[in-house]
């Protein structure tokens, strides 16, 4: 775990008021955990979910800083520019379409290779411990954010499933509900909108089933009420608004691959040397700041997650 | 057309091509330009720059559709003012984006297609906007002719660059690629000369 150095506060945060400071040291308990992927849910290292009330504009906790640097990104940018297709292809515009998104009676259907298929309803999910988890959030079209998430890790919810053996796979679906999403109507993709992991991957402590964000539970435009978020992929891997998750042998299709199969790869691990056929993946535009960052090996997270594609050809599987 | 009807399309065209640099500059004071300002700018003045660059195609087209020669006077201000906003597209993109940091808009270009055809347009652009002094039409005379057909093969590239710019096909870049398709068959030789001679045996035809 890093060790916090009190001289790393940069001066700018300096004029911070109290209250201000105390939830960052607590956004900075729940940073902790990034930093202890070893042994990543002891109850020590676990905040209450209550107790979070990251405000925006709350510096990055210093252990957290080096990785994600500068501070939040404001919720009303984090809540104001969105990629959520199936209410429409304007990011700004999701908000407003998405405002009456019904969000309660929800299910997840968990099925394929298991050993015990579950519907979870959201009381089930909110019974996971959550944590919470400060992530930067990639996208493909090179800008990032940095987002406080509310959530559990998604191994959490598998292992009461019980894959089997065989599943080497984790298949995710988006609901599609053409009287409540506009932009199913337009034909860029192939709805549902589907997704998927390698079970490895599902399984690792960073893959966050993530229920809110700033403390509170997810805005429609973010995916509520239960959404992926796998940090070191492109943000179009971090499905949102799940119905259905399932466990399987093959590798599923993802919409973005079945729509551009030489331009989205299933990996979509986040890469400055590979770029897209189109556009460059060298650096990303800074949400909320105006400024430009040099885009990282895995978005930062190459220590956690490299040894994952160990021996893999990146620029292959892109 | 007489001095009298060009006056004022002449105005409509110097007015309405300050109007959207008027607005986007508004809109930026003011802090409406949501979450991505430099991107939407950026966007913006390309948008623009397409805009006028189809435009500035229009009056060799009504020439050779309606046989109204003084209709070519307009292209020059017209495709003068598309290099403006795709100068001003450029300017946003390598000051306000990239803030001039060299080596990341050399890995930039270098690395996306995007960029690579955007900047070769621009270029032609540029040879265009410097070969429009009054004085150079005159002297270079078939050369400038050939020079000046470029601006076609730039605007393709502009509208790829366009195209290229999102992960969809969106509707307002292929409405522009569909534009320029329209702009360039009537310029074909077969079709521009099929259509001066309908003019001509319609205008002999007694009524």
């Amino acid at each position: 775990m890093k060790k916090i150095d009190p001289g790393r506060i940069t001066p700018e945060h300096i004029y911070l008021n109290r209250r201000q400071l105390i939830t960052g040291m607590g956004a900075l308990a729940a940073a902790s955990l990034l930093g202890a992927c070893a042994s990543p849910r002891g109850p020590e290292a676990t905040p209450s979910a209550g107790a979070t009330s990251t405000s925006p504009g709350t510096p990055i906790p210093t252990g957290e800083s080096e990785r994600l640097g500068g501070r939040l990104t404001p919720l009303e940018d984090v809540a104001g520019y969105n990629n959520f297709y199936e209410f429409t292809l304007s990011k700004t515009k999701v908000a407003e379409l998405a405002e009456d998104f019904e969000t309660s009676p929800w299910q997840v259907e968990v099925g394929g290779m298991v050993r015990n298929p579950t519907v979870f309803g959201l009381q089930d999910i909110g019974a996971f411990e959550q944590e919470e988890r400060i992530y930067r959030m990639r996208c493909v079209e090179a800008w990032s954010m940095v987002i406080p998430w509310r959530g559990f890790p998604l191994s959490a919810l598998l292992e009461t499933v019980e894959p089997t053996a065989e599943a080497k796979f984790v298949r995710f679906e988006t609901l599609a509900d053409p009287t409540q999403m506009p932009g199913l109507k337009s034909n860029v993709l192939d709805w549902p909108y589907v997704e998927g992991l390698r079970v490895d991957e599902a399984m690792h402590d960073l893959t966050l089933l993530a229920t809110g964000l700033y403390g509170k539970d997810l805005p429609p435009q973010n995916g509520a009420p239960v959404r992926l978020v796998v940090p070191w992929k492109y943000g179009f891997k971090s499905i949102k608004s799940i119905v259905k998750i399932e466990l399987m042998a093959e590798m599923p299709v993802s919409s973005w691959m079945e729509a551009g199969p030489n331009e989205y790869g299933f990996y979509a691990n986040v890469n400055p040397d590979v770029p897209h056929p189109r556009w460059s993946q060298a650096t990303e535009r800074v949400i909320g700041t105006g400024e430009r960052r040099k885009t990282e090996l895995f978005n930062g997270y190459q220590e956690e997650v490299a040894h994952l594609y160990e021996g893999m050809d990146l620029e292959e599987n892109f | 057309m007489d001095r009298k009807t060009a006056r004022p399309i002449a105005l409509v065209i110097h007015v309405g091509a300050w109007i959207p640099l008027a607005t986007l500059a508004w809109m930026a004071w003011q802090g409406h330009l949501g979450p991505v300002p430099v991107a939407v700018a950026t966007r913006l003045l390309g948008r623009y720059a397409l805009t006028l660059l189809l435009l500035s195609l229009v009056p060799t087209a009504v020439r050779i559709i309606f046989g109204l020669h003084a209709a070519v006077r307009f292209r020059r201000p017209l495709g003068l003012y598309a290099f403006f906003y795709a100068m001003l597209h450029v300017l946003a993109f390598v000051g306000l984006d990239y803030r001039l940091a060299l080596d990341l808009i050399i890995v930039a270009v270098l690395q996306s297609r995007r960029e690579l055809v955007g900047l070769a347009a621009f270029a032609i652009l540029m040879v265009l906007a410097l070969t429009s002094i009054p004085g150079l039409v005159k002297r270079l005379g078939k050369t400038w002719k050939r020079i000046h057909l470029s601006v076609y093969l730039a605007a393709s590239l502009v509208v790829l660059h366009a195209i290229w710019n999102y992960k969809e096909l969106r509707a307002w870049p292929l409405f522009a690629g569909a534009a320029l398709i329209l702009l360039l068959i009537v310029r074909l030789p077969p079709v521009s000369s099929q259509l001066r001679r309908w003019r001509r045996s319609e205008a002999k035809r007694p009524s």
